[in-house]
Formats: structure tokens, C-alpha cells, sequence
């Protein structure tokens, strides 16, 4: 009758299914089908850069926790996701020995050093951008005609550069972006190219309507706040509109604004990241909304075509203050938290 | 805020959606528990100071006897649940932790459920303090697991004055369904009770305040009610904690108790169902609590179900009554899976205030390995009192307790546990909240 052992535990004794892994390993899954579509897109040439990254980040992390003693923290999925992430956002020709120095200093610098998973003030993957725009600017802007007829059985030229050299582009493979050819030439590409994806641009950015269902896809299985996202494109798209309806002439259409560029994969996938934004409800609308309006303005009056990037790590950098000043009110009490 | 609430139903913000897990128990009635063959009578049951015996080794008792007198106001009295033979006033086992005095009855072979002891009153010709007198000569605590003494609640401070008498019929703790039961075959009891405590209080009103997924209960209530009588029933949402006092305040009158104030500073006194039933039947009769619902279930239980228990029934004796075996089940938990807590040793007693006996297995295939926090807001998402769990949670990490409660509104969290249920990264947060609290408390000290 008296059972083998009385468990002593304190309440609450249910717990609601669902971890860390679990969270970022369904991340994972959502931005396979990206991957894939990529490869389709840009070939072989894609599917090294994915692989680099990924394998450069998990080992980063790998080798860091070995350094500091620790118990290694690589099964937790999250350095796959950060390799992920970062070889979407970079273009199919980017070679791969910069691709790897790139996720080796976001892992590193962005993750690491700020005390590992849950402790990075920025999202690791955009800091790995960020370092490879400001390292390689040439590289990180030569872009690659979509769906080559050899892209499966031929490298692009400036893939396989030996490292620490810097490869010139090749005419026969080079094309400009949407963005690009709208701010430096003036040519409008039509919205549903944009959402489709069939446009040379970045690894992962090109097709809107895929990230946009593999992003609906973690917001059903409750793994992703979507208030970010929308408020992200919510306010990209009122601030586009606001110029548009001021010079039609001049400024491209809000849709466009919304389809081109990273803007899509930007806001889904990197400034939904939880540990980066703020955690009060009324903190993520504010983050989303700043971001979004501040990737319209760095694309309409920056020296870049593509702001998201930027965009975020400010909103990320921001985020502490406006968790701040958003701290929900406790029941009882007229006043918000004043939080230290 | 009125559009939004006909819509999702009246309830306060945020809290969580554990299942409900009462299929088992819900839908089958009240049985009754047969006597076990020696009781044990833990002389402190409730909050307050405990009560004090009015018997001796070897004196004979009749069921519903008084066994123990109140020792002051903020006391309640004991009587017998069984007719027997007082073994002795001895140190036994309790779910509160450490061995205390309690008066241990031999059930005499034979025993029958009848009341032999009670003392009638006309509750028309008592007035207000001796109404209140009368509630405390009856013993009777709270049944939804706090165990405060229902006189002391319906007696108010001097200046303050009680417009709404709040009925807690929510039962929103996973696998209970004691109230539930309660309010569907004890209507009536549950009404008088409302009347007598209204009456106590000077209340012009109350509100029954039942969870959603009680249908068949409001519509019980409903029809023995008057439209435009006193009392009416609120439909809340079904959602954790909103059975907590002050969340059904919340969520039935939009009132907010202030922070480190109680509900009778805004006119708010809230009782349980169970404890209105037992006061509308027991107070007209002047009999003494000796027994009360007790939802028994949970994945190691072959005969879930609800019994009327005789209070002092030991635990081992019930388990075995409801088909316990023992093999499977590790975690008993007296109350329910969110709030209750767990017994280390089955000789414990059921008490005026254990509203549930819920028998969990061993949570093993779960990885409850901690994790860093992920700042995935989820805690604060489900905060009812809206604090920061998870900021809260980083500074208990490194034993900041003072900055907690100072800047941080740690003595508002009334520990429902919401921020552990979601944690994805299973921080304790409310365990450590728990261990602040009662730091910072020592530390005044």
C-alpha cells in the first residue's frame, strides 16, 4: 500500500508542456523550408554558405563552453539557428572563408561574451552581418542571378575564395537586387516577383510569402510573439505610406517596401528574437514599431539600400530602456513598477 | 472594457489555461466515506491559534460532540466526527510539517452517521455579534483550502462597511470538483448559507462568482434564484487563478484590492461555496463541522470520485477506501496540482481545510533540467498580478531579496505559481519567491 517512494515537491506540481529545445528546435524546422528554397534558388553555392555557417557557429559554441568548463550548451539548437539566420541574410556569392570568420564573431562577440544563450544583448546572427558589411563591403554586396542554369553543379566563382583574399565579381553571375536597382537606378520590380522570391537578393530574403508561412508557422505553435512581426511591417508599411502618398514619383510603393529587401526575414526571424526584445507587451509593440520605422528611413535616406538589418540592432540596443519604462502595472497598485 | 468582456467572459488579466482533468469526478455524486477506525484531531486546523481540549484519555464521545474549545477570538472549536473512545491527546503527523497535539478518537464498532450532539438556534432573534458567536461555536474554517475561520471573515473591522458578499464557486485548481458537486446538490444549502452570511456582514448584495465550464451549476443556482433578488451568479472564464480572491474580485465587481490591503478595505468579503454550504446547513441545526467534501483523484486513484469525510480521517485510510495501489504514484498532494501541497507520510489527517486529495505520478520523462532564462515573456504574460517573474527571477538567482520586494513587488505575489507552470526553461521562479519571501520576512525580525 505505502508507495515505494513520497516524492516531497513544492506547487506548482503541473507543468505546461514545452522547453527551451523544443522551442528552438521548432525554429529550426520553420526556417528549413526557407533553406531549401534557397538551394532551389542559388544552387550549390547556397547550400555551402548554409552548411559553413551552421557548422562555424556550433562549434564556436562548442569550443567556448569546452574553454570555460562548462557543460556544452550545442544540443539547446540555438547556435544552429544563429548559423542559420546569418547565412540567409548574406549574399550566395559571399566566400565561404569570410561567412565562417562572420558567424565565428557573432557566436564569439555577440553570444559568448555577454554570458551565453539568454544573456546576448544582440541577436548574434545580425552581429555576424553586421561585422561581415563592415569587414567585406564589396563582397557583401555582389549579388547572383537567380535560378542560373548551372547552379547545381558549378560553384560560384567567389564561393570558393582562398581565404583572406577578396574575389572580384564575375559579370556572367552578378545581378543587382530590387532595392538596389530602385535606389541606385530607379527601376520599380513588380510585387509579385517580390513575393514569390524570384529576385537576386540575399540567400534567404527573396520570397516573402515563404517566410511569411514558415513564420505563421511558429506563431500557431505559440513560439513566436507575433505582435514583433507585425508591428515590424505594421509600421514599416505606415511609414512607407506616408512617403509614397507624399511623392509618388519618387518613393516606391509600400508594398514593395514591405516584399523587398530582408525586411520580411528581418522581421520574423531576427527581431522576433526573444532574448534581444523586451519582454512587456506594451515594450515589444514599441521595439516592433521603432524598427520598422527606422529600416524605412535608413532605406530611404541611408547610403544603403537595406536598413532592417541596423534597424534591429538598434531595437535591440534599445530594448533594455523601453523594457523599463514599460513594466506592467502589479494589481493593487496606481503606479507602474519602477524597475532598477 | 465592457464590449471586450461579453465577448471572452468576465476575468482579470493575463493568468494561465492548465486542463482541467475533472471527467473522473465531475459528473458522479457525492459519496460518503465510512468511518475509519481511529481519527486524529490536530487541535490547530485553521489559521489562528489552536484550539484547546475539552477532553480527557478514555472519555467517551458522541459524534459532533464539542472536543476542543476556541482559545479566543481568532480560534475555532473542534467536535468529534465519530462517535468513540478518546485515545489520547498525542503528537501526531500533520500536512502542515512538524508533529502536533491532536486528540486521537477510537471509532466505537457500530458508530452510525447520525448527530447526536447540537444546539438549535433561532437566527431570526440573534443580532449581528451574537450571529457571529454562534458561526465560531460551530467551528466552521474556509473549505477552499486557506482554513481561515468563517467568523473571523464575516466579522469586519470597526469603519469599514461591506456592500457585496463575492461567493467563490470557480474551483479553478486542475482535478478538484468538491465545489462543483456542492453546488449542484447542495443548492439550497449554499443560499441559506449566503443569506446568514450576508446578514453577518450587513451586505445588501452578492455575486456567486462560477467558472464557465460549470454550466450545469449556474444554471442550478439561476433557477433557484430571484432575477431581481440579492444575489446573483457571475459567469467568469474558465482560466488559473481565478479563484483567487482577489482575481474574482477583479473580475466580478472591476474592483482592485490595494496593494498590502485586504477585500473588506473595498466593501469585498469573499467565502468559498463549500463554506456557505456548510453554514447554510449546519448554523439553523447548531451543529459542529465534522466532516466535508474532498475531491479524491488523479492518475493513481482506481475510484476517483468526491466523499463526504469525516474530518480526521487519516490519509492512509482514505487512499485505501478510493482503490489507491501505490505503485505508480508518488506525488500525494492535499489540494489541488497548482496550489496544494505534498504530504511526506500518509498518517496525516483530512482537515477542515484539504479540498482535494490528488494523487500525481512521478513527473520522470519530463527533463525538468534548469535552463537560462530565454526572456521569452511568457511568465509575464501570465503573471496575474502583473509582475516581472522573470526579473525577479534573475535576482533570487543571485539572492537579492531586499531589491525584490522593494522595487520589485515580491509581497504581491501570492504564489499561484503561473510563472513556474510556463517557465519553458523550468526556472523555479515561484519556489525561489517563496524562499525570498520568507527570508525577507526573518530578516524583519
Amino acid at each position: 500500500m505505502t508507495p515505494l517512494k513520497i516524492e516531497l515537491k513544492t506547487s506548482p506540481h503541473l507543468k505546461q508542456a514545452g522547453s527551451v529545445e523544443q522551442i528552438m528546435r521548432h525554429v529550426t524546422y520553420a526556417l528549413l523550408p526557407i533553406c531549401a528554397f534557397s538551394v532551389y534558388h542559388f544552387g550549390i553555392s547556397a547550400l555551402a554558405l548554409l552548411i559553413t555557417s551552421v557548422v562555424t557557429c556550433v562549434l564556436t559554441e562548442h569550443l567556448f563552453a569546452k574553454l570555460s568548463g562548462k557543460r556544452s550548451s550545442v544540443s539547446d539548437f540555438s547556435a544552429v539557428i544563429t548559423g542559420l539566420l546569418l547565412a540567409l541574410t548574406l549574399p550566395p556569392s559571399f566566400p565561404l572563408w569570410m561567412a565562417a570568420l562572420s558567424g565565428f564573431i557573432g557566436i564569439a562577440l555577440a553570444k559568448v561574451m555577454f554570458g551565453g544563450m539568454g544573456y546576448n544583448l544582440f541577436n548574434p546572427a545580425l552581429v555576424g552581418r553586421a561585422f561581415a558589411q563592415a569587414a567585406f563591403p564589396v563582397s557583401v554586396s555582389t549579388w547572383t542571378v537567380p535560378g542560373h542554369p548551372d547552379r547545381f553543379t558549378e560553384f560560384l566563382p567567389s564561393t570558393l575564395a582562398m581565404p583572406f583574399t577578396t574575389p572580384a565579381p564575375v559579370d556572367a553571375w552578378t545581378a543587382a537586387t530590387p532595392l538596389a536597382q530602385w535606389k541606385f537606378e530607379g527601376i520599380h520590380v513588380d510585387a509579385w516577383s517580390l513575393f514569390t522570391g524570384m529576385t537576386p537578393g540575399s540567400v534567404g530574403e527573396t520570397s516573402a510569402i515563404l517566410i511569411l508561412v514558415c513564420g505563421l508557422y511558429l506563431i500557431a505553435r505559440g513560439m513566436m510573439n507575433w505582435r514583433i512581426p507585425a508591428a515590424v511591417l505594421g509600421s514599416a508599411f505606415v511609414t512607407a505610406s506616408v512617403f509614397y502618398w507624399m511623392d509618388p514619383t519618387f518613393y516606391p510603393t509600400p508594398w514593395f517596401v514591405l516584399l523587398s529587401g530582408g525586411l520580411m526575414l528581418g522581421a520574423m526571424f531576427m527581431a522576433s528574437d526573444m532574448v534581444a526584445s523586451p519582454i512587456t507587451r506594451s515594450g515589444i509593440w514599441i521595439y516592433g514599431i521603432l524598427i520598422g520605422f527606422l529600416a524605412v528611413i535608413i532605406r530611404f535616406f541611408g547610403g544603403l539600400p537595406e536598413g532592417i538589418m541596423y534597424a534591429i540592432l538598434l531595437g535591440n540596443a534599445m530594448a533594455p530602456l523601453i523594457e523599463r519604462v514599460t513594466q506592467p502595472r502589479p494589481y493593487g497598485s496606481r503606479k507602474r513598477r519602477d524597475a532598477a | 472594457m465592457g464590449l471586450l468582456s461579453f465577448l471572452t467572459g468576465l476575468t482579470f488579466p493575463r493568468g494561465v489555461h492548465p486542463p482541467g482533468l475533472k471527467e473522473d469526478t465531475r459528473d458522479k455524486p457525492i459519496r460518503r466515506l465510512p468511518f475509519a477506525p481511529r481519527m486524529v484531531m490536530p487541535l490547530q486546523q485553521h489559521f489562528g491559534r489552536p484550539a484547546r481540549p475539552l477532553v480527557v484519555k478514555h472519555q467517551e464521545v458522541l459524534r459532533g460532540q464539542p472536543i476542543a474549545e476556541a482559545d479566543g477570538f481568532q480560534s475555532a472549536p473542534l467536535h468529534a466526527p465519530v462517535t468513540g473512545v478518546v485515545e489520547g491527546i498525542e503528537l501526531m503527523s500533520t500536512a502542515r510539517g512538524p508533529k502536533t497535539e491532536a486528540i486521537v478518537i477510537r471509532t466505537a464498532p457500530g458508530d452510525s452517521q447520525a448527530i447526536h450532539w447540537a444546539q438549535p438556534r433561532d437566527l431570526e432573534r440573534l443580532n449581528r455579534p451574537q450571529l457571529i458567536q454562534a458561526i465560531q461555536e460551530i467551528g466552521l474554517v474556509g473549505q477552499g483550502g486557506a482554513a481561515f475561520p468563517t467568523h473571523m471573515k464575516l466579522s469586519v473591522p470597526d469603519g469599514y462597511d461591506i456592500d457585496t458578499l463575492v461567493v467563490n464557486g470557480c474551483e479553478c485548481e486542475p482535478y478538484l470538483s468538491a465545489d462543483h458537486r456542492i453546488m449542484l446538490e447542495q443548492t439550497d444549502a449554499v443560499i441559506a448559507g449566503i443569506l446568514i452570511a450576508m446578514k453577518a456582514l450587513g451586505a445588501t448584495r452578492a455575486v456567486i462568482g462560477v467558472e464557465d465550464d460549470k454550466p450545469d451549476a449556474i444554471a442550478a443556482l439561476q433557477a433557484r434564484l430571484d432575477k431581481e433578488g440579492p444575489i446573483s451568479v457571475g459567469k467568469v472564464r474558465s482560466k488559473y487563478p481565478q479563484g483567487s480572491e482577489k482575481m474574482l474580485i477583479k473580475a466580478l465587481l472591476r474592483r482592485e484590492v490595494p496593494s498590502g490591503h485586504f477585500p473588506y478595505h473595498i466593501g469585498v468579503v469573499v467565502n468559498n461555496v463549500g463554506t456557505m454550504a456548510q453554514l447554510g446547513t449546519l448554523l439553523p441545526r447548531g451543529e459542529g463541522l465534522v466532516e466535508r467534501v474532498v475531491t479524491v483523484a488523479g492518475p493513481g486513484i482506481t475510484r476517483p470520485g468526491n466523499y463526504r469525510v469525516p474530518i480526521g480521517t487519516p490519509l492512509r485510510y482514505l487512499l485505501q477506501h478510493v482503490g489507491f495501489t501505490g505503485s505508480d504514484a508518488s506525488h500525494i498532494i492535499l489540494g489541488g496540482p497548482m496550489m496544494g501541497n505534498t504530504v511526506s507520510s500518509l498518517d496525516v489527517p483530512i482537515t477542515k481545510g484539504v479540498s482535494g486529495v490528488v494523487v500525481l505520478p512521478d513527473p520522470e520523462e519530463q527533463d525538468l533540467r534548469i535552463q537560462p532564462c530565454i526572456r521569452c515573456g511568457r511568465c509575464v504574460e501570465a503573471c496575474p498580478v502583473g509582475l516581472n517573474p522573470s526579473d525577479l527571477g534573475k535576482l533570487a538567482a543571485v539572492r537579492r531579496y531586499e531589491v525584490m520586494e522593494e522595487r520589485y513587488h515580491l509581497n504581491d505575489c501570492f504564489e499561484c505559481g503561473c510563472c513556474s507552470y510556463v517557465c519553458p526553461s523550468n526556472i523555479p521562479l515561484v519556489q525561489y519567491f517563496r524562499i525570498a519571501k520568507s527570508l525577507n520576512r526573518e530578516r524583519i525580525k
